[in-house]
């Protein structure tokens, strides 16, 4: 793994292209990363909502447009920073940089002055706390996690998970001012959630991955070793799930969705642990992948649908 | 076209429809900037800011 960091830290960075004359304003939203960027929306209101702060909802609007704004410019710099390794791989390749629609220079300063205008109007709007820390997510991803730990450790998603765990941080800080324990169990949610969800990806990837010279899990400890972390972080997942009907703000509805769907997790993660050969191998970890999204997905909708619909009935008195 | 420097050459239909359509995306942004302070503004501030004396 070492020799393996040492020759991809020595060829890290932006791989020269042909020119191209500017892109297609589709390309440009592509590298914003849209998906990614309806995912920060929804966890950053959900933290939001979850904080019970009466705040404009004007500010409240414009303060998770920026949230998302700077969501997709974190991205984007991904996108200008690992167009190399991205060529590399089927799932990324026809990405606009890699596929030569759109020039990196252009890219990064698309992605420098998103990143700055997101943090600089998100201060203006609510507070510098919420600028600071979206400031903080975006230097994570771009830097942290995409020029030094993606390409350097099989950690690379577990840490880096940090930046796809704070939205809802922010969102709490910029409709309350400062950072509460709502968020900080959302952040830990998200952030314990992210290994088994990335992980069961990698097993089904890792040739692709190899060939990029990423060092995901699994080409650098082993299927084996991966399985049995996929089972201990969803472990750790499934009663961390059920933390806010403990905190009280999780409900009734909320406490369901945790219980049924962290079985589910369990129950897929112990699949991906059984299932060793074959095509039951891969289906087993695609499940689980695409059975996490679910999971989190409720888990959030619950909150929102408690707290922002008026659902919420106490499970603790 | 003449007065282009050497090296350069003109812009196919399809390269200046997408530079047509950036242009359009971009002043649209700087739009939706502009309605985005003045919205802000009336939100942090209140409609009183609109109430001075001439």
């Amino acid at each position: 793994m070492t020799s393996l960091s040492n020759s991809l830290s020595a060829e890290s960075g932006p791989a020269p292209f042909a020119p191209a004359v500017g892109g297609e304003v589709s390309d440009f939203f592509a590298l914003l990363k849209p998906r990614v960027m309806v995912l920060v929306i929804f966890t950053a209101l959900v933290g939001m909502v979850v904080s019970n702060a009466t705040v404009n909802p004007v500010i409240a609007a414009i303060s998770l447009l920026m949230i998302a704004v700077g969501a997709g410019a974190s991205g984007c710099l991904n996108m200008w920073w690992d167009a190399d390794i991205d060529a590399l791989m089927t799932r990324t390749a026809k990405r606009p940089i890699p596929d030569g629609r759109i020039r990196p220079d252009e890219a990064l300063a698309f992605g420098i002055v998103l990143s700055v205008g997101s943090v600089l109007i998100l201060g203006l709007a609510s507070n510098w706390l919420a600028a600071g820390l979206l400031a903080f997510t975006i230097v994570f991803y771009a830097v942290i996690y995409s020029m030094w730990l993606k390409r350097a450790t099989a950690q690379n998603i577990v840490i880096g998970g940090a930046a796809g765990a704070l939205p809802p941080v922010v969102g709490q800080a910029a409709v309350t001012g400062h950072v509460g324990i709502e968020s900080l169990v959302l952040f830990a949610i998200i952030f314990i959630w992210t290994p088994p969800h990335f992980w069961a990806l990698a097993l089904v990837k890792s040739g692709e991955y190899a060939r990029a010279g990423i060092p995901m899990m699994p080409n650098v400890a082993g299927p084996a070793s991966t399985r049995r972390q996929i089972v201990a972080y969803t472990l750790l997942l499934a009663p961390l799930g059920l933390v806010p009907v403990a905190l009280g703000f999780g409900g009734w509805l909320y406490a369901v969705v945790g219980v049924v769907g962290g079985l589910g997790m369990l129950a897929g993660a112990v699949q991906v642990y059984r299932l060793r050969e074959g095509e039951s191998e891969r289906k087993a970890a695609m499940g689980l992948f695409a059975f996490s999204i679910l999971y989190l997905f409720l888990l959030f909708a619950a909150l929102l649908a408690e707290q922002g619909l008026g659902l919420f009935r106490a499970v603790l008195a | 076209m003449s007065d282009l420097p050497e090296g350069v050459r003109p812009l196919t239909p399809d390269e200046a429809k997408a530079r047509r359509k950036r242009s359009i995306a971009i002043a649209l942004t700087l739009g939706a900037l502009v309605l985005l302070f003045f919205v802000l503004t009336i939100a942090k501030l209140g409609p009183q800011v609109l109430q001075r004396p001439l």
